[in-house]
């Protein structure tokens, strides 16, 4: 990728997140526009500043509490005045509206574009049985009753949750399960392997006051806790929160007078190469994640070895390994020998994983948090869970399954 | 012993475009759109082949043999009642690419396998029959 490419004229010049927890009781909007001032104050901007707005996935997308306000209702909140905005749930993963943001200042439709993610999913799940279907939401195959012949009243579904639901198969979690034990078969995947991307979660969360789950976590923990779907856990699945996270994306020229070291966007994974499907995918053990990180990596002269610290999406524990083999830290199969015993994964070994806990642990902020770690670490503001030595140089994948998307940000010295 | 799905299957909003699918197993054949023109199987259809554009396009039958590529036992109670069952997901043995998301029975956990020879049954509820799979020469 050449210096004139227009996502490298962008860079992350202001994080903000909101109160982050379980069952928070606050209204979205609430959530959004705490967070959305605190990235723009952050940035040293004002709200008058902000001329671009974009959000994932905007509204009246998935079941309750997943899609936040949509960026109308936000702008009018703060009343912007926009010269660009966008919102949608297709593209490469949740990381589409920074991405799309990115590419708004590069090509110069917006000098500073506000980008916010935020979830309630906690407290919409607190009135309901149990933690509703899962992952990509319920979308345009939404339920109907009655409507296509007899059925005794039993809620029907058209869109690609036709070929899931009659079976069971209602959640990411089976739809992932599927993922793990493809990779068990193929590569001898071990749970206590699997356990590594929790337990890793779960020590780095102890340093960041704002995840939800803090309490220690051991292997015995894990290997007793009761089955979601298997080999999936209730430790290998990550925890509905409520909170929202915001960015600001400056054109580079005026971030270089932010406050805080801008995180320029070097890279980005947007490609989808096999089939955008569940169980279709041509490679069920990696998915998506595989077409997103070689387009990542064909868009840099950086490598895998260039990366100090990785702040790799964990929905499901099952997604960061295989991130971890896609973005090329180790080969094909063996992401579970890589995390074996913890050690290269954890804060002080060569690849530092989600050090902020992760989703697992730190809430299903989804995607947004790890992007937001991913800025406080290259800015060498994490405090207790700062990554030790260089950290110029971050990786952040959100997704799995058949959405992906990856970025490399490198800290910006001018 | 692991239940053969979930306690309630939800089900599917029928169409011109599934119609054939969902109903077809009433007498026991299972059924995918296949290309006159290349000869592919294509799931879940469409309007034209995916691979040579034809529109030439109809249901036909498959021998209901396929390979179980994958499974998850599912426990979680998302639909409350269920007992633990097994979401498959199966490779239909006319296409190496063709697969589908199904609940294998009538198999101990301790006995599935991917790789497994499957074979199809059907369950009715009302209009629909839905397609499951169980071991090979039960």
């Amino acid at each position: 990728m050449s210096d004139t490419s227009p996502l490298r004229r962008a860079a992350i010049t202001g994080i903000g997140h909101s109160q982050i927890g379980r069952r928070l009781r606050r209204g979205d909007l609430d959530l959004t526009v705490e967070a959305c001032l605190a990235a723009i104050a952050d940035a040293g901007l004002d709200r008058d500043d902000i001329d671009g707005l974009a959000t994932y996935p905007g509204t009246g997308i998935g079941m309750g509490g997943f899609s936040g306000p949509g960026s109308p209702e936000l702008q009018d909140a703060l009343r912007l005045q926009l010269s660009w905005h966008d919102g949608g749930a297709e593209g490469p993963a949740q990381m589409r509206a920074v991405i799309a943001a990115a590419m708004a200042v590069g090509c110069g439709l917006a000098r500073h574009a506000l980008v916010y993610r935020t979830v309630t999913e906690a407290t919409a799940q607190a009135g309901r049985a149990s933690a509703g279907i899962g992952g990509s939401g319920l979308g345009s195959g939404g339920p109907s009753l009655g409507g296509g012949g007899s059925g005794g009243g039993v809620p029907r579904f058209g869109g690609f949750l036709q070929w899931f639901l009659p079976f069971g198969a209602v959640s990411a979690a089976n739809w992932i399960g599927l993922v793990a034990q493809r990779r068990i078969h193929e590569f001898g995947l071990t749970r206590t392997q699997l356990a590594q991307i929790a337990l890793n979660g779960r020590r780095n969360a102890t340093h960041n006051p704002g995840a939800v789950y803090r309490e220690p976590l051991c292997l015995d923990d894990y290997l007793a806790a009761r089955m979601i779907s298997t080999p999936l856990c209730l430790y290998d699945c990550d925890a509905p929160c409520d909170g929202s996270t915001a960015f600001v994306v400056s054109a580079v020229e005026t971030a270089r007078d932010a406050p805080h070291a801008p995180c320029r966007i070097e890279a980005v994974g947007t490609a989808l190469r096999g089939r955008p499907s569940w169980d279709q995918f041509d490679d069920m053990t990696t998915m998506a994640a595989r077409d997103a990180a070689a387009s990542m990596w064909e868009r840099t002269d950086l490598g895998p070895s260039d990366v100090d610290v990785a702040q790799l999406y964990d929905g499901f524990s099952v997604l960061a390994l295989v991130w971890l083999e896609a973005l090329g830290f180790c080969g094909r199969g063996e992401s579970g020998s890589f995390v074996e015993d913890g050690t290269r994964i954890a804060r002080e070994g060569t690849l530092p994983l989600n050090t902020a806990g992760g989703q697992l642990s730190g809430g299903r902020l989804h995607g947004f948090g790890l992007l937001h770690e991913a800025c406080v670490q290259l800015r060498g503001e994490a405090g207790e869970r700062q990554v030790p030595g260089r950290c110029e140089v971050a990786v952040v994948s959100n997704g799995g399954g058949p959405l992906a998307g990856s970025m490399l940000l490198v800290r910006d010295t001018g | 012993m692991l239940a053969d799905g979930p306690s309630l299957r939800l089900l599917p909003r029928l169409d011109d475009c599934n119609r054939f699918f969902w109903t077809g197993g009433a007498d026991g054949v299972l059924r995918f759109l296949r290309c006159g023109e290349c000869r592919r199987f294509t799931h879940p259809p469409v309007p034209r082949c995916p691979a040579c554009l034809s529109r030439d396009m109809a249901p036909e039958p498959v021998s209901g043999r396929g390979t179980l590529h994958s499974f998850t036992v599912n426990h979680q109670q998302w639909i409350p009642g269920s007992d633990p069952y097994v979401v498959a997901l199966v490779t239909i043995a006319e296409q190496a690419d063709l697969r589908l998301t199904t609940n294998l029975i009538d198999c101990p956990a301790d006995a599935i396998a991917i790789g497994m020879a499957v074979e199809v049954t059907f369950v009715g509820n009302g209009d629909v029959h839905i397609p499951l799979f169980r071991p090979a020469g039960l």
